[in-house]
């Protein structure tokens, strides 16, 4: 009776297990089963011909894809530097000072996810038509930089808050101006946190493609806007080897959090 | 009390406290205090929690701004400067050591802030730790040491950059019990090797009153005494500090004053005191404050001696701390414990003998509030 049961179970975990992984591993397979493939028509299962012409196509130097992946990194670049510039100053403010309407900055912070994005970055879209900046690599930093920092300050404001007050002072006891002991002690201390949300707002950057279509297109394409336009085409190869390439960052994320965020740390966040 | 401005015989400032009043957020924390503490002296601000004793301390240091008041250290009023102009350094209670530096890095911050060389850093880190018993440590990083390992850091790192005032906030009560005791020797003994001004806070009575020449204690953000540890011991200054100080029985007297003697009343018996220590008792209703070890117990019926009062009471608990048993006797209303050699067994009618001599008496009116 018990062996039925637990054989039972075990049937039961097998198709659970395998279900899950069909879920989170089947897109995936189909995208590289995509990427390679050269020629893959109905009715047939599986491609017709295999070959790596669309990843030569892509990786050419002299391709779009390379072109737009540059675009991509070096705006989400801008928009780490800016997003970060903003929510360190404002994360240690948020933290450590009674500021009277502490609640209300914090929520000032999350309102450009409050409402539906397209509204807005239509409304962003027309505003900067009128400042002449539409199409520009700084309107496309601007608008992720703003999407970024619901995270970046949150989770700076964590980190600083984790940051015994007594560290500091102690610094300030030793003889240490205010910047000093802040960029001495209280700054290292929270790098993990400041690292972590930095390299959030990468990837969201990499990843974002509303605000991005709405100010950046045609001048600027990123690697969203090339796959989808690689997608609206019907070039399933482009816009799969585009995926995967948009994958690898979030993998290295992964690993990296893995390896140097302790739990007690991303604990912290949201505190 | 005098101000003492100039310099002491020893090395360090001496500061001048006047009139501090410290809020926090509308809510006055400290009710304007005076005190001057001497070059080379050891003080203990002492008091139970939420006296403002660390408040003190914190707005002595720079850490909490004064509402009003003065802190004259050298001459020089420092009430309105930072911490980093002060030159106090401070042992924190929870060591506040920097988790990503080194004791080498710890210990060293302060002189690197002040421009010395990194040989000159590694000299000076290299003789204090060995001086704390620490010798061969540099390297290693504050999170792997033990507690009484990382006390030595965080005073290392206070005597590092060779301040004339030490503040310690409660620096040994994270440590256990045994090493506590250790520590409490190691920072009385540099304290006067160094010649420091010490200002120690805690609310450790046998802490403060071993590594301290002087006491304050403290009471909802004033001074209640000051005084060397046997004159707070010994004649405190009102019935909080007798309670605070270890005289936790209290037992209502009735006094009455005549040509030179005093009759006290307690628990319907009496007793007469003649002399000077009949003067300085308070006439009419009082508290008398006492320790465990004052009252002896006796037949119920033994004859009142010597100025010694002897109330009836019956045995309600006891226990065995060692050496000495340890009751709780129910007498005059009150249930007060003594200790004593002899057993007794509990329900037993005794005759609690108290010294008048060695009571703390204080009228029931000012007492009121300890009681």
């Amino acid at each position: 009776m018990t062996r039925i049961a637990s054989s039972a179970r075990m049937v039961l975990a097998a198709s659970l297990l395998a279900a899950f992984a069909f879920v989170l591993i089947g897109p995936l397979l189909n995208l590289a089963l995509w990427s390679v493939a050269e020629r893959w028509y109905t009715p047939y299962k599986l491609p017709v011909t295999y070959g790596t012409r669309y990843w030569e196509q892509v990786f050419r130097p002299t391709g779009d894809a390379m072109a737009s992946l540059g675009t991509s990194v070096w705006i989400a670049v801008l928009t780490v530097i800016v997003a970060l510039a903003l929510s360190i100053p404002a994360g240690y403010a948020l933290a450590r000072l009674k500021l009277p309407m502490r609640a209300l900055f914090m929520l000032m912070f999350l309102l450009p996810q409050a409402f539906p994005s397209v509204a807005i970055y239509i409304n962003v879209a027309r505003i900067f038509y009128g400042l002449g900046i539409n199409g520009t690599v700084l309107a496309v930093v601007l608008v992720h930089a703003t999407h970024g920092l619901v995270f970046s300050v949150w989770i700076a404001a964590a980190a600083f808050a984790a940051v015994d007050k007594d560290l500091e002072l102690a610094a300030r006891n030793m003889g240490a101006s205010p910047l000093r002991a802040f960029f001495t002690v209280t700054l290292p201390l929270a790098a993990p946190g400041i690292i972590a949300s930095g390299i959030f707002v990468f990837l969201e950057s990499l990843d974002e493609f509303t605000g991005t279509f709405f100010v950046g297109v045609p001048q600027v394409t990123t690697l969203p806007l090339l796959l989808y336009n690689a997608a609206m085409g019907g070039n399933y190869q482009v816009a799969s080897i585009t995926a995967l390439i948009l994958l690898v960052p979030s993998v290295l994320f992964m690993l990296f959090i893995e390896r140097f965020l302790r739990a007690d740390v991303l604990a912290k966040v949201g505190a | 009390m005098p101000t003492e401005l100039q310099s002491g015989p020893r090395s360090g400032a001496a500061i001048a406290v006047r009139d501090l009043q410290v809020a926090y957020g509308g809510t006055r924390v400290l009710h304007g205090v005076s005190l001057d503490f001497a070059p080379g002296s050891f003080t203990a601000l002492l008091g139970s929690s939420g006296c403002g004793k660390t408040t003190l301390l914190r707005s002595l240091s720079g850490f909490v701004p004064v509402e009003s008041g003065s802190i004259v250290v050298g001459g020089k009023d420092v009430a309105g400067l930072p911490p980093e102009k002060r030159g106090m350094a401070m042992v924190f209670q929870s060591y506040a050591l920097w988790p990503h530096m080194t004791v080498l890095q710890n210990i060293g911050y302060g002189l690197k802030l002040r421009g010395k060389s990194k040989a000159e850093i590694a000299a000076k880190v290299a003789q204090m730790l060995s001086f704390l018993g620490l010798a061969g440590y540099e390297d290693r990083k504050v999170t792997a040491l033990s507690g009484g390992q990382r006390q030595r850091v965080a005073l290392g790192r206070a005597l590092a950059i060779d301040p004339g005032i030490l503040l310690l906030d409660e620096p040994l009560s994270n440590l256990d019990a045994k090493i506590r005791m250790t520590m409490r020797h190691e920072i009385r003994a540099i304290q006067q090797r160094l010649g420091l001004l010490a200002i120690h806070v805690t609310h450790d009575r046998e802490e403060a009153m071993t590594m301290a020449d002087r006491l304050v204690i403290m009471q909802a953000g004033r001074i209640a005494q000051i005084g060397t540890p046997e004159e707070v011991y010994d004649r405190p200054a009102s019935a909080f500090v007798a309670n605070f100080m270890g005289a936790e029985n209290v037992l209502p007297l009735n006094i009455e004053r005549g040509e030179g003697r005093a009759s006290v009343t307690a628990g319907g018996t009496q007793a007469t005191l003649a002399g000077e220590a009949a003067a300085a008792l308070p006439a009419g209703e009082a508290l008398a404050y006492f320790r465990d070890d004052v009252a002896r117990l006796g037949a119920p019926d033994a004859a009142a001696a010597g100025g010694d009062l002897v109330v009836p009471g019956t045995i309600a608990a006891r226990a065995y701390p060692g050496g000495t048993y340890r009751y709780k006797v129910a007498a005059a209303g009150r249930e007060i414990t003594v200790d004593d050699a002899d057993r007794h067994e509990l329900g037993t009618t005794i005759g609690l003998r108290i010294p008048l001599q060695r009571l703390h008496i204080f009228p029931a009116s000012e007492a009121g509030i300890a009681a």
